[in-house]
């Protein structure tokens, strides 16, 4: 048992008999949900963040109520409850129509939950980003008559970037972990794909193991652009220590 | 960098509402609403199941709650070595130390939680020793895995935090530390450890309340926690929203006192402005 | 060559940043009670010198005595010189009192915790013998009333005196004060001078290295003026600061006032 059979590598092989084809796909549904997850929540956190900082005191107050709830309770029942809620009510909505139900896509519904979460981490990174611009800088640039509008556009966006782009990028990472919760809900991303191939042949440390690094690549293949990313905003930054 | 990105994601004391400027117009509307909304769940909705099962959601909670502590006390225990390791150790601990972090903080905790349940459950059995050992009846639980899991994730992200603290002490607070005489351990153990944790004690916080909410997924390995109780309900009752809407309550009320928690002790320690 | 009543004796000591010779065979001696200010241009190897004496910086070459007793080191196999004893270079560090420029107190404890800390930790005093002279000495200090502030909500001249009383409270030797006040704002650097001040009249034994000038002038016993890593010119402060014999001291001199 403990033998020659102890790693049988033909497991991750590309077609039929091995699982590494299946794998494959499950980590490209993985990076499609956190690619379109992480978009959708960045624009919802531009919206959070301009409400919650020129908003008016209900809008603030509701978007608290958004990102305190997102910020308190886990992902794995977010996730539920958005997965269940959403498609619930989308159809709804659509039977009131008279259109009939529809078939959600995985897919949808995943980037969908991961992009309601991610809007409400997005929301705080870009808030703290735009707050920690020195307020010297707008009011200098309202002092040469810029319209608020433009204020916003040729001042405070680019001068935040750099505050913002290490949380972002933070959130990018999370996003491609998070769609690992998608698992709970039975969702084909990478991680059931590993679960099932693992319980299918009982290479459980294999599967585990060959997963864990393509996730770990993910990562890492990120690193390298967040890396570039950093130094490019920084220019025009006093090196700090 | 990593204070900021832990305060975006966990809800932290620095968010708890002021006193002085809550209670105004539109927000006593708000909670009028609010308030509204609670009662029509309450009388709309079906919670005639809840007496049955609340003798088991306070189990559960108490699991979650032992989880939490357990885990967040042995992987803090694990992060300052790792901390340590990190800004002064030898290569030959520095650069595992460093693996260390980046593996467990590259990889989604719920495949490391089914490698360790799953992987090594499956690996064990196979080793005698193993099953003559007196760890054997432990090992045969879901919980030693849970415990675990989280315990190395804990680590590993707070083991950064820690490098971070280690490495932002001020140089000179040490250089006084040797100027008057102090060896090498007791500079250590009375005033770059304590002073370390001085620093990381806002986002240490912050990877507590992150860490509470890590916990349902030892629900997947058979662990009874409270989102394990509430998704017994919601398999015996075929019921979707209501068992779902209580567990997000309840780990609001559980951050809430944490936060609440941690606020007081900040209050008693002051850590900003140093 | 040394003797007890020596408090500290330099002999010819070099230090070198790699290729860049700070202090090129400077020697000092202070008897007890002596004041010592050491004065100098910025990057003249004032600093460099005091931080030696108690070892935080290590000489490249160079005797160092403290009571008579000297630093034992050995070459750390880079052309430099290591402590050859830890414990000897801590037990002596334990006599020479160190004030720094930007006050390193202890920012996790209060003001009261810092100046018990090495009594307590180090000398292993016990609990109630170090309250006593902690207390006393913020007293003496001014501090008194803040003993249970954080350093963070004292300003600087306060933390100055506070940090020392920490030195004071190790019963030091010697104390060494490494520019003292140049962190300061003016409006704070006279509180913290005239504790200084008042430790020099008690007949204290002190090095300091200072830049104002009317202090060094109006405390100090013996007055060393470094320049470019030698002692260029000492004596007392009447004739360094009345009657100065080399060109570059007239030109520091008149460059102050």
């Amino acid at each position: 048992m403990v033998g020659d059979s102890f790693i049988n590598w033909s497991l991750l092989s590309l077609s039929a008999p091995g699982w590494g084809g299946l794998l494959l796909q499950g980590f490209l549904s993985s990076i499609e949900i956190a690619v379109g997850g992480y978009a959708l929540g960045l624009l919802l956190g531009i919206g959070g963040a301009s409400g919650k900082l020129y908003g008016g005191p209900l809008v603030r107050d509701l978007l608290e109520c958004y990102t305190t709830v997102v910020r308190a309770v886990p992902e794995l029942v977010l996730i539920l409850l958005l997965y269940y809620a959403g498609t619930d009510l989308l159809n709804q909505v659509l039977g009131a129509f008279g259109i009939g139900t529809v078939d959600i896509s995985g897919l949808m519904a995943g980037i969908f939950v991961i992009g309601v979460v991610q809007g409400a981490y997005s929301t705080e990174v870009l808030r703290g980003a735009i707050k920690a611009v020195p307020a010297g800088q707008i009011e200098a640039a309202r002092a040469y008559g810029m319209s608020p509008f433009m204020v916003l556009r040729r001042i405070t966006l680019p001068a935040m970037l750099p505050y913002a782009i290490p949380g972002l990028a933070n959130l990018w990472l999370i996003a491609t972990k998070d769609t690992a919760l998608l698992a709970v809900v039975g969702f084909s991303e990478l991680t059931l794909v590993t679960r099932q191939a693992a319980g299918a042949t009982k290479a459980y440390l294999l599967f585990f193991c060959a997963a864990g690094a393509l996730y770990l690549a993910l990562t890492l293949v990120s690193n390298v652009f967040i890396g570039m990313l950093e130094r490019h905003a920084r220019r025009g930054f006093a090196e700090q220590r | 960098m990593t204070d900021e990105t832990t305060h975006a994601l966990a809800y932290t004391p620095e968010d708890l509402p002021k006193k002085e400027s809550f209670l105004k117009p539109h927000r006593i509307l708000l909670i009028l609403l609010f308030a509204a909304l609670v009662v029509a769940i309450a009388v709309f909705m079906r919670w005639d199941w809840l007496p049955r099962y609340l003798p088991r959601l306070g189990s559960g909670i108490l699991v979650s709650l032992a989880m939490l502590f357990s885990t967040a006390f042995l992987g803090f225990l694990l992060a300052v070595p790792l901390g340590l390791f990190q800004v002064t150790g030898p290569s030959f601990l520095k650069v595992p130390a460093r693996i260390f972090c980046t593996v467990i903080r590259g990889t989604p905790l719920l495949l490391q939680l089914w490698l360790l349940y799953y992987g090594l459950g499956s690996l064990f059995p196979q080793f005698p020793a193993i099953r003559q050992s007196f760890l054997w009846p432990y090992l045969r639980e879901a919980w030693p895995y849970g415990v675990a899991a989280l315990t190395v994730s804990f680590a590993a992200y707070e083991g950064e935090v820690m490098r971070g603290a280690f490495a932002g002490v001020p140089a000179g607070e040490l250089e006084a530390a040797r100027a008057y005489g102090m060896g090498r351990w007791t500079m250590f153990r009375r005033i770059w450890l304590p002073r370390a944790i001085h620093r990381a004690l806002p986002t240490l916080n912050g990877e507590t309340v992150l860490q509470l909410k890590s916990t349902p997924l030892v629900a997947t390995i058979t662990v009874v926690d409270v989102y394990a109780v509430i998704s017994k309900v919601r398999q015996e009752t075929y019921l979707t929203y209501e068992p779902l809407l209580l567990l997000a309550a309840i780990y609001m009320c559980l951050t809430g006192t944490l936060v609440v928690a941690f606020r007081y002790f900040e209050n008693r320690i002051p850590t900003r402005g140093a | 060559m040394t003797d007890a009543a020596q408090a500290i004796a330099v002999t010819d000591l070099h230090k070198r940043f790699g290729s860049l010779e700070v202090l090129k065979g400077v020697s000092l001696s202070a008897q007890q009670g002596d004041v010592i200010a050491i004065i100098g241009g910025s990057g003249s190897g004032k600093s460099t010198l005091l931080r030696c004496i108690n070892m935080l910086e290590l000489p490249s070459a160079g005797q160092i005595s403290v009571h008579g007793e000297e630093i034992r080191m050995k070459p750390d196999g880079r052309g430099g010189l290591m402590p050859a004893d830890r414990k000897q270079v801590q037990r002596i560090r334990t006599q020479l009192g160190m004030v720094f420029q930007s006050f390193n107190l202890w920012q996790h404890m209060t003001i009261l915790q810092n100046v018990i800390e090495v009594p307590i930790h180090v000398l292993n005093k016990s609990k109630a013998e170090a309250l006593e002279t902690a207390e006393a000495l913020l007293r003496r200090v001014g501090l008194y009333e803040k003993r249970d502030a954080y350093p963070a909500f004292l300003s600087g001249g306060q933390q100055q005196r506070a940090a020392i009383a920490r030195a004071l409270a190790i019963q030091p030797l010697v104390m060494l004060f490494d520019e003292p006040t140049s962190a300061l704002d003016p409006e704070l650097v006279g509180e913290v001078l005239s504790v200084i001040g008042d430790l020099a009249v008690e007949k204290r034994t002190m090095v300091l290295v200072t830049h104002e000038m009317k202090f060094a002038r109006d405390v100090a016993s013996h007055i060393v003026f470094l320049h470019n890593g030698v002692i260029e010119e000492q004596g007392p402060p009447e004739a360094i600061f009345g009657a100065p014999k080399s060109e570059r001291l007239k030109k520091f001199i008149s460059s102050i006032h």
